[in-house]
């Protein structure tokens, strides 16, 4: 039955009743079971940020920690997948995923298509992305538009930790790769949970909220800064629905153009960065599929195209926020 | 302070609402209401339904205005049963409003928690509501869970203890129905009672759950004050096979909505919210399984496996029917040339959730059976 437990909690729930459920589930990497070079049971770090603590005491030798070498131990992760385990890698910051793009984009993507569908490459990739906690370029970047783009992967964005949980167990159960990406901000967000496993379907989006004027299509951290948005816009009198992605790869476009269907409107809001990202695809999509139905061009809220700055105030400044998103609508309602 | 004034509440609609918005006022100020009377249409993210007075009296002050959102517990209007002035009624709600706390958000389930029980190996969820000897007991139906009672649970626990559980294979309830037939759920609330020394109760049963009260009355009579039945199973062969097969097969939401719509007679009233938390029962592991294994016992072939029909004239004790004339999942004909011992009620224009859609009609009638 559900009851509030954290994001953070939610994950680490998901992982350790998919490895009570199937022991073919193993976790790795850097620290997620011991951690400073010492025995798991001596120092268990569970992970930066703690997600996976308490595993390796359950678990054991199915929690491995890795060197600080995300080439090798993605490879082979994928390369487990291949084998018969299903793996969930553990990569700190998304932002590291440059050094291992080969196993993911040229190796985990390709096998089904280029084994003619014989191969299966059941990987999960745990990543934390994000701004907002003062860890500068290298370490704060929302880079799942460059996962979204390569066929043959999945992407999952969740912004509760009921979609956390579910969005997980969805991922480990899969048989293809996917990537899984936690806002690092979202961690300490609590919310009704069920205590049982359950799956949500991947290419399925969430319709967090009901409107008449204007859809605002948004995912992960995003999702929160647009229902403070909507709050706000309530108090003068527009209706904002908004639409949750919750995947990215597939993308559930029937829900989006549906909505803008209704409304009439589009706001977009993504905190990566502007080139080639959610923002754009979305609003490309309903410019092709749903042009008719608009009453007024697309919006689009976005981060600045530039590195996040270290510098706090700028850092702050760098983030899309609730402001930003009522202006966006307001231009988009005729009423700036 | 007059004691014939009485203020009048935003309801609580199961464990999860937390305010509630005034659709529209169904009477004026000076109206004489009766006990059970609906005065308010108040709408919650998940459903719309008309706010019941418990006392009887004259409206004399409409304090919310429509429109407005209001936290569960809040004032709605003033009803007085007895002589009070403008200054007192004026008087009462200044007091009420300074002392009026909204719950807080960790607070929601703060003297209306659900508890869970071992029944046989198996955990069964309960809500348990009020005080009072001989309680009744509410079973759901099919594919639905102990919310399906939120109209009904509080007015009928204002004078007498209410349980309303989770079937197996239901609501957080274990998701092991055993063989899964009307039998064998039957047993299993047997043993729910018996882990709650609940010796005798006043059993509802809705759909499914009326045909498993039903076998619960027949077989073990001891137990059963008194029966009511609502758009029952059990009571003929015929059911909506296509909608059993279709709630069971449907993984999307515009698959289930459909469905769902065929239980109400005003389908607007399954909101978005409604079916995401059907979705999410029906994405828990196991419920799958289970609710095929249920049906498969239940329905084979689109039709009633179990019909008691011939045996409800054996009950000794009061029983009742209510049924929703234009029910499109159990037709109401199954209330026809039932035998004398049965008091039959048929609502006309009602659907299969009747006991949501006319809540205080359900609610009357079940009190004028139960005493």
């Amino acid at each position: 039955m559900a009851r509030k437990i954290t994001y953070q909690q939610a994950i680490g729930e998901a992982l350790a009743q998919e490895m009570a459920r199937d022991e073919t589930v193993i976790l790795m990497g850097e620290d997620v079971a011991g951690g400073a070079g010492a025995p798991g049971e001596d120092d268990a770090w569970g992970g930066v940020l703690g997600v996976t603590k308490g595993l390796y005491g359950k678990f054991g030798d199915r929690v491995l920690d890795t060197p600080i070498t995300e080439s090798a131990f993605i490879g082979a992760a994928v390369g487990a997948a291949t084998a018969g385990l299903r793996p969930v890698a553990e990569l700190m910051f998304i932002d590291f995923m440059g050094v291992c793009f080969d196993q993911i984009f040229n190796q985990a993507a390709k096998f089904r298509y280029m084994f003619g569908g014989n191969a299966e490459t059941p990987v999960v990739i745990r990543t934390m992305y994000g701004a907002g906690m003062r860890a500068a370029a290298q370490h704060s970047q929302c880079l799942y538009p460059v996962f979204t783009h390569i066929p043959g992967l999945k992407v999952v964005t969740p912004a509760t930790p009921y979609d956390a949980k579910g969005l997980l167990i969805q991922a480990i159960r899969d048989n293809d790769p996917v990537i899984f990406c936690e806002h690092k901000s979202l961690y300490t967000l609590e919310g009704d949970v069920p205590e049982e496993s359950y799956t949500i379907p991947f290419g399925e989006a969430n319709v967090t909220r009901e409107g008449d004027d204007i859809t605002i299509v948004t995912l992960g951290r995003m999702l929160h800064v647009a229902h403070e948005a909507a709050d706000l816009l309530a108090k003068e009198d527009i209706s904002c629905e908004i639409v949750d992605l919750r995947t990215t790869s597939p993308m559930d476009t029937d829900t989006i153009i549906e909505s803008v269907e209704n409304t009439g409107r589009l706001v977009v809001l993504d905190e990566s960065t502007p080139r080639c990202n959610i923002a754009t695809d979305v609003s490309a999509i309903v410019s092709q599929e749903a042009f008719a139905a608009l009453k007024a061009p697309i919006r689009m809220v976005t981060a600045p195209h530039v590195p996040v700055p270290f510098a706090g105030n700028l850092e702050d400044l760098y983030i899309p926020d609730a402001g930003q998103v009522c202006q966006a609508v307001r231009t988009v309602m005729g009423k700036d | 302070m007059s004691d014939s004034i009485h203020a009048i509440c935003m309801p609580k609609w199961g464990l999860s609402m937390k305010e509630g918005t005034v659709a529209a006022w169904l009477m004026e100020e000076g109206d004489e209401i009766s006990f059970g009377d609906e005065v308010m249409d108040v709408e919650t993210e998940k459903i719309s339904s008309a706010v019941e007075v418990s006392k009887s009296g004259v409206l004399r002050r409409r304090v919310a205005t429509e429109g407005e959102t209001l936290s569960v517990g809040a004032m709605l209007g003033v009803l007085t049963d007895g002589d009070a002035s403008d200054e007192e009624i004026d008087a009462f709600i200044t007091e009420f409003q300074a002392n009026y706390v909204p719950p807080a958000d960790d607070e929601e389930d703060a003297g209306a928690a659900t508890e869970t029980v071992d029944v046989d190996g198996r955990a069964i969820r309960y809500l348990l509501r009020g005080e009072g000897d001989v309680p009744v007991l509410l079973v759901h139906g099919f594919g639905g869970d102990l919310n399906d009672w939120l109209f009904n649970h509080e007015a009928l626990a204002a004078t007498r203890a209410v349980y309303a559980l989770d079937l197996p294979g239901h609501g957080a309830s274990s998701k092991d129905v055993g063989e899964g037939g009307v039998g064998a759920l039957a047993a299993m609330v047997i043993g729910f009672m018996a882990a709650l020394d609940i010796d005798k109760a006043h059993l509802v049963g809705h759909s499914l759950g009326g045909a498993i009260a039903l076998s619960v009355a027949l077989d073990h009579g001891e137990k059963v004050a008194s029966l009511t039945l609502i758009c029952s199973a059990g009571l003929g062969g015929e059911i909506d096979g296509d909608y059993l097969q279709g709630f069971v097969s449907a993984e999307r939401r515009k698959d289930l909505k459909p469905h769902v719509e065929k239980l109400f007679s005003d389908p607007a009233l399954v909101t978005r919210q409604m079916i995401n938390d059907l979705l999410a029962f029906k994405r828990i592991d196991g419920v799958q399984a289970a609710l095929e294994t249920i049906l498969a016992a239940f329905a084979p072939g689109g039709s009633q496996s179990v019909v008691l029909r011939e045996k409800i004239g054996e009950i000794a004790v009061p029983v009742l029917t209510i049924w929703g004339s234009d029910d499109r999942i159990v037709p109401a004909s199954h209330a026809e040339g039932l035998p004398g011992n049965v008091r039959v009620e048929v609502m006309p224009g009602q659907g299969h959730m009747v006991q949501m859609e006319r809540a205080s009609a359900v609610n009357r009638l079940i009190g004028e059976l139960i005493g």
